[in-house]
């Protein structure tokens, strides 16, 4: 049950703490008066994504149905921000962890990774998370004392949000939500707030996805059948399914910083720019966008203070 | 006319452009069309059952079409398909 006590809540420990996240309302954003832009801060979360709520589902649910000792250690693909949340959450509860990334995510990554204590498999960047799920997938087979959740196919992931994302949603705005919009990573948000959403609203809610047009340098498969869906995608769920490409998300996300003082990373601006877009063919409504990331990991890369055409790799970083 | 973009994968299967002029009305006729003047590309961009491959996903501008039409949706004089290789995140 939720308490909307005004001072966040009190609670036993900070994976307690995870989740109820504030919803603000993005007015300049916007582009009409009749319908109402709502950011979902999931930066808000203890490490700063929204994650904390996977990594915390991911193990829960691993620990609930015994499958992992105490002490295994745990090893998980990521392209930074589910390692960042695993981290955290077992360094509190003891269990070594072990991440595979590509090499070409922000170096704030890296270091978040290492202060939480896990230890960091690269992967070829230009294979983007693709090649971190495949060498992980191959480290798991070779081992078997590693366990792995694989946020890409373990059902906990969209339960995190079906259980918890979409019902806070659902109660903030009194079950009027005319459209939901998020990134599309491992498919989790949009998934889990996505069944939750439609179960209560039918298709009067449209799941919306925004999704990376992953620059050239990190397209770098040798065929399409190197491609990589996740197994917990049912494209049957979505509405729409647009893409974004790393300039416009990266203009997008400091408007959310200069129009909304909402600092962000990467994915929520181009999150909000096809929130706008959707927001933009209704006439009235609550359109709710997920900010997935906070702004701090991103910040060596310039994204929020040097000229577009002065950002160093910009086609070639993983930004989400 | 409509123009197909193509993504770095698919680009030695059509003499190494990075786009190509088009013809037809739906998805399905363009990307045929593209397969009949670049047979190399059949196998890559369908399968067997002659259906869109599994790991490929194609835009009309930035829409992905499986969520619109699929291969039956409508493709106008102005449009550009952009084909790209699945990839996620996480």
């Amino acid at each position: 049950m939720l308490q909307n006590r005004p001072c966040g809540g009190r609670y036993g420990d900070i994976i307690q703490s995870i989740g109820n996240t504030p919803i603000v309302e993005c007015k300049k954003l916007s582009p009409k008066p009749g319908v109402r832009l709502w950011a979902k801060l999931e930066s808000h979360n203890p490490t700063g994504s929204v994650k904390d709520r996977v990594a915390r589902s991911l193990i829960e649910d691993a620990e609930e149905k015994g499958a992992i000792a105490p002490g295994q250690t745990i090893l998980e693909p990521t392209s930074g921000n589910t390692g960042i949340s695993l981290g955290m959450i077992c360094k509190l509860k003891g269990y070594p962890l072990k991440v595979v990334m590509p090499d070409n995510v922000t170096p704030e990554r890296t270091q978040l990774l290492s202060m939480w204590g896990a230890e960091i498999v690269y992967s070829e960047g230009s294979k983007g998370s693709n090649g971190a799920v495949e060498m992980a997938l191959e480290l798991a087979a070779a081992d078997s004392r590693y366990y792995m959740p694989y946020q890409y196919g373990n059902e906990a992931n969209p339960l995190a949000h079906y259980n918890g994302t979409a019902l806070e949603i659902l109660e903030e705005l009194d079950q009027d939500v005319s459209a939901f919009v998020a990134g599309l990573g491992t498919g989790g948000t949009l998934m889990g707030n996505g069944r939750r959403l439609k179960e209560v609203l039918g298709d009067t809610v449209k799941i919306v996805a925004a999704e990376p047009m992953q620059g050239e340098p990190v397209q770098g498969l040798r065929s399409l059948d190197d491609g990589f869906i996740p197994p917990i995608i049912d494209l049957s769920l979505l509405d729409r399914k647009i893409f974004v490409t790393n300039s416009d998300a990266i203009v997008w996300t400091r408007r959310l910083l200069g129009e909304e003082g909402i600092f962000a990373g990467v994915s929520s601006g181009a999150i909000a720019r096809v929130a706008a877009r959707i927001a933009g063919e209704l006439d009235e409504g609550n359109v709710v966008f997920v900010v997935a990331d906070d702004g701090w990991r991103y910040l060596s890369s310039g994204v929020y203070t040097r000229p577009l055409d002065e950002i160093e790799n910009l086609e070639s970083t993983l930004w989400w | 006319m409509p123009k197909i973009k193509i993504p770095p994968v698919l680009r030695p299967s059509v003499g190494g452009e990075r786009e190509v002029d088009a013809t037809g009305d739906s998805v399905r006729e363009v990307l045929r069309g593209l397969v009949a003047a670049h047979p190399a590309t059949e196998s890559q961009l369908f399968g067997e059952d002659g259906e869109l491959n599994r790991y490929v996903n194609v835009y009309l501008g930035d829409e992905d079409v499986r969520v619109l039409d699929g291969l039956d949706t409508a493709v106008g004089a102005t449009d550009t398909i952009v084909i790209l290789p699945a990839m996620a995140g996480g």
